[in-house]
């Protein structure tokens, strides 16, 4: 092995995947930038670790009968705390699908051979971000990333937004189920009972423009990308009546837990986005903005900018950017396309490390280099939550930011050190810190490290200093 | 175990301080004899001013807001009354008794820079105190600290820094944690491991000296150390008492930040009960404990309770609000000089902002301005590089007792 063989294979496995495990950086040595794009040829394959997962259809279908029977029961019962029941009601149903699907998620990251293809998995969960802290998202989050996401990462964009935006995590999560078109049937039939816009505003219904901005914002054009609040307006018309079938009250039709194009509340007509006039044609009408979306220049541009924050730097070159976005243009929205550019620019393949690893990369490239995988799904979930990214808990469909400022508070260090304290005695001197740095590293392990591993007082500090080094720190 | 308080003295005993003083210019937390605590609330996702402050002698209130309007003062779940025309949300009545005591001051119709509707570049401009969401990576409360040449420290209170208290001056943050303490030993070779690296070896000796002002403060405090490491509402109660004893601390920080999300009311919102009533309860009762913590640091301190933009005035098809622009904001605290600073724009569609938004007639830098003049005694001239091309937001005066 060269040289540059060898810290070409530690980027690869490091920068571009989600940390060496032992034995990696040796095979993947003879041809890195061919190991990473091979992880994206061939069909999709459910992974083991996910077999068994309840769907995302199962969990909310579940969901919605136990929130009946309780409030059924409750109206029978007429009393207690109503807001703390549902709240606690949706929590006790749904949590033991949430740790099943971080878990299963967990493992996966630790064990996977194709980490380049888990990370960006991570990367567009995370760029159509759901949050826990909506309680519903602990049944779907991990819905979303499984039946959305996995099937997609490797094909054109425009199929992997549709996948998203008319899944029952996204619809439900931005509040779409519920936004009714001022003209629609359901509307006009409200309004003739007096219901609509009445005196007795319980019973107001409307447009939501929640989903719509966020697609526009964050998911395609980008916040730049050139849009207005007529457009904001004018799509969320456009998409009225993509909701989930089952839940409660009079836009329950459908079968529960899936998604549902609702005819009797789409606004009809024609609507206007980006200056483009579209016919209606129900729900085809949402699909024809989403395909226009997704050829936007703004979205090439918004989408090679995060491609290369999150693999090569917090402000990624304009050169990288136009690069990425050409690629994504001219292949018209091939994701792979997308993903040979970034393998194949130069740029990339800096030794200088320039990404501060997120919570997340820290606590699975730790675990994967020492090959630890806590059997308890407690135990393995607490690195996350304890060092603030707790899975699919971004707080805002923003998703997880992704720059250094946003992780390297001096408190976010210390928490690092304290957990690498407990991890490096828990594995005990069963691994030489020494040894671990050559699997993990390479040679991007520095002398200077190196010195003070070799100096450590005891086999479990050398450790925790090789997990807090500035090398392992970053990717 | 050795706490890292006991190792910072015997370190200074043995003279490693000395050495730990030199990798630290700058750092220090001797405060300016003039300076007063200030802390920034940042509530994430456009806080509905009209639900947490609501004009309720607006006529066009209660149409406007239907099922979520808040009833007027008097009933029962009715909104807690400030003047007459505006009141509190019913949830906060520990903040309400804060009114009574003549420290609060309710700024409605306020607005940043900003103009747009999107969370995330409203949250920006709010904190880098400019026009545009992008091209300043430093907020305006770390160029305040900068202004004061180092006599006055900040600190996060989370694990990471917000972009408002990010930029050249050094700043901690802190956060309860439930794992051991660090050997001290172990501490001093990550010095050493990091001797080539300044952005952690800085992050390094901030978190050492934070953790340790942090542990003196709950030092023989059973109580608050088991809360501040549990769950929920007493955690986040147990870290503003801490927050407010550091800040009280001779040799603490006077600038303390702390954000809190989950305001993005575009669903089932509620009125006087439900969802915004339920983060507010918490609200006021983290805010009061900032209050208990302080003790008698609280009579010259001020807080500012903020939020990126205001939501629609009114109500949307899903009994929630969307994305709007003129907000309410607070200032709080034992210093303040309480009242009701709103030139109210009116409700009716016709003086709405883009006929759906409360218009926003109060510049919030302005407040966040005259809040810098009277806590930290910046020199007014100083401003101009703390909000730089800000100058028609004139900074409010009288916001403290003097």
């Amino acid at each position: 092995m060269t040289a540059d063989a060898a810290t070409n294979a530690a980027i690869a496995a490091n920068r571009f995947g989600l940390g060496a495990k032992p034995g990696e950086l040796v095979a993947l040595a003879g041809d890195p930038r061919g190991w990473l794009i091979g992880q994206l040829a061939g069909p999709y394959r459910v992974p083991e670790q996910l077999a068994g997962l309840a769907s995302g259809r199962e969990v909310l279908a579940t969901y919605f009968a136990a929130r009946e029977a309780r409030e059924a029961a409750r109206k029978a019962a007429k009393g207690g705390d109503p807001v703390k029941e549902l709240v606690d009601g949706v929590r006790e149903q749904l949590l033991p699908h949430y740790l099943a699907q971080a878990a299963a998620r967990t493992r996966l990251a630790l064990a996977s051979p194709e980490s380049f293809r888990e990370r960006l998995v991570h990367f567009w969960s995370n760029h159509f971000a759901v949050s826990i802290d909506k309680p519903i998202c602990l049944g779907t989050a991990g819905a979303l990333e499984n039946e959305a996401i996995r099937p997609h990462i490797a094909g054109r964009f425009i199929d992997l937004l549709l996948a998203v935006e008319t899944h029952p995590a996204m619809v439900t999560y931005l509040d779409n189920q519920q936004s009714v078109g001022p003209n629609s049937e359901f509307a006009t039939r409200a309004h003739r009972r007096g219901h609509f816009q009445s005196a007795q505003p319980k019973n107001r219904i409307g447009l939501n423009e929640n989903l719509a901005r966020e697609i526009l914002e964050l998911h395609t054009l980008g916040v730049d990308g050139g849009y207005t609040q007529g457009d904001v307006t004018s799509f969320a018309q456009v998409i009225t009546g993509w909701s989930v079938g089952g839940g409660k009250g009079r836009l329950a039709e459908g079968e529960p837990g899936t998604f549902v194009f609702r005819r009797q509340v789409h606004e009809p007509g024609s609507k206007t986005v980006l200056g483009r006039r579209y016919a209606d044609g129900g729900f085809e009408q949402g699909e024809r903005v989403l395909n226009d979306l997704a050829r936007h220049p703004s979205t090439a541009r918004h989408l090679a900018t995060k491609l290369a924050r999150h693999f090569v730097s917090d402000e990624p070159s304009p050169a990288l950017v136009d690069r990425l976005a050409k690629a994504y243009s001219a292949s018209e929205g091939n994701l792979n396309a997308l993903y040979k550019a970034l393998v194949s620019a130069d740029e990339a393949w800096g030794v200088e490390s320039r990404k501060f690893k997120t919570p997340a990369d820290f606590v699975q490239s730790a675990f994967r280099a020492l090959e630890v995988e806590p059997k308890d799904t407690k135990k393995l979930l607490s690195g996350v939550e304890l060092l603030g990214q707790r899975n699919w808990s971004p707080g805002s469909p923003a998703g997880w930011p992704d720059r250094q400022a946003d992780w390297d508070g001096a408190d976010a260090l210390m928490k690092r050190v304290e957990w690498s304290v407990a991890l490096a005695e828990r594995v005990g001197n069963a691994h030489s810190a020494i040894a671990t740095a050559d699997v993990a590293l390479g040679p991007l392990a520095g002398e200077h490290t190196r010195t003070a591993l070799a100096r450590a007082s005891s086999g479990s500090q050398a450790l925790t200093l090789l997990l807090m080094s500035p090398e392992f720190q970053r990717r | 175990m050795a706490t890292r308080r006991a190792f910072l003295n015997a370190g200074l005993r043995l003279g490693v301080g000395a050495t730990l003083a030199a990798a630290l210019p700058g750092v220090s937390f001797a405060a300016a004899p003039g300076a007063r605590p200030l802390i920034v609330v940042i509530l994430r996702g456009a806080l509905d001013g009209l639900g947490v402050a609501p004009p309720y002698g607006d006529p066009d209130y209660g149409n406007a807001r239907g099922a979520i309007a808040i009833a007027r003062p008097g009933g029962a779940k009715g909104a807690l009354d400030l003047d007459g025309f505006f009141g509190l949300h019913p949830a906060l009545p520990l903040l309400h008794a804060r009114h009574r005591a003549g420290e609060l001051i309710v700024v409605h119709a306020t607005a940043s820079g900003y103009r747009e509707r999107s969370h995330f570049d409203g949250q920006n401009v709010l904190e880098n105190g400019g026009d545009k969401p992008s091209g300043t990576a430093s907020g305006w409360l770390n160029r305040a600290l900068g202004a004061t040449n180092g006599a006055v420290t900040g600190l996060a209170l989370g694990q990471n820094v917000p972009l408002v208290l990010r930029g050249p001056v050094p700043v901690g943050s802190w956060a309860p944690s439930s794992l051991p303490d660090v050997e001290p030993e172990l501490l001093e070779r990550l010095r050493d491991l990091y001797s080539n690296d300044a952005p952690l070896a800085a992050r390094l000796d901030e978190g050492t000296r934070i953790d340790a002002l942090a542990e003196g403060e709950m030092a023989g405090d059973g109580d608050t150390m088991r809360r501040a490491k549990g769950r929920g509402i007493e955690r986040l109660k147990a870290i503003a008492e801490t927050a407010g004893r550091m800040l009280a601390s001779p040799d603490g920080p006077r600038v303390a930040v702390f954000d809190a999300g989950g305001w993005d009311t575009h669903a089932g919102e509620g009125g006087a009960e439900g969802q915004l009533a339920g983060r507010l309860g918490g609200l006021d009762k983290v805010l009061d404990a900032l209050r208990t913590g302080l003790g008698s640091e609280w009579s010259r301190t001020a807080v500012l309770v903020c939020t990126e933009f205001g939501r629609t005035v009114e109500v949307n098809g899903t009994r929630g609000t969307d994305h709007g622009t003129g907000a309410a904001a607070f200032v709080v605290g034992g210093a303040v000089r309480g009242r009701v600073i709103a030139d109210w724009p009116g409700l009716a569609t016709r003086h709405r902002y883009e006929g759906r938004d409360l218009k926003p007639t109060t510049d919030l830098r302005s407040i966040a301005k005259g809040l810098l003049l009277a806590q930290l005694a910046l020199p007014e001239r100083a401003l101009a590089e703390v909000f730089p091309g800000t100058e028609s937001a004139r900074p409010t005066r009288d916001l403290v007792r003097g």
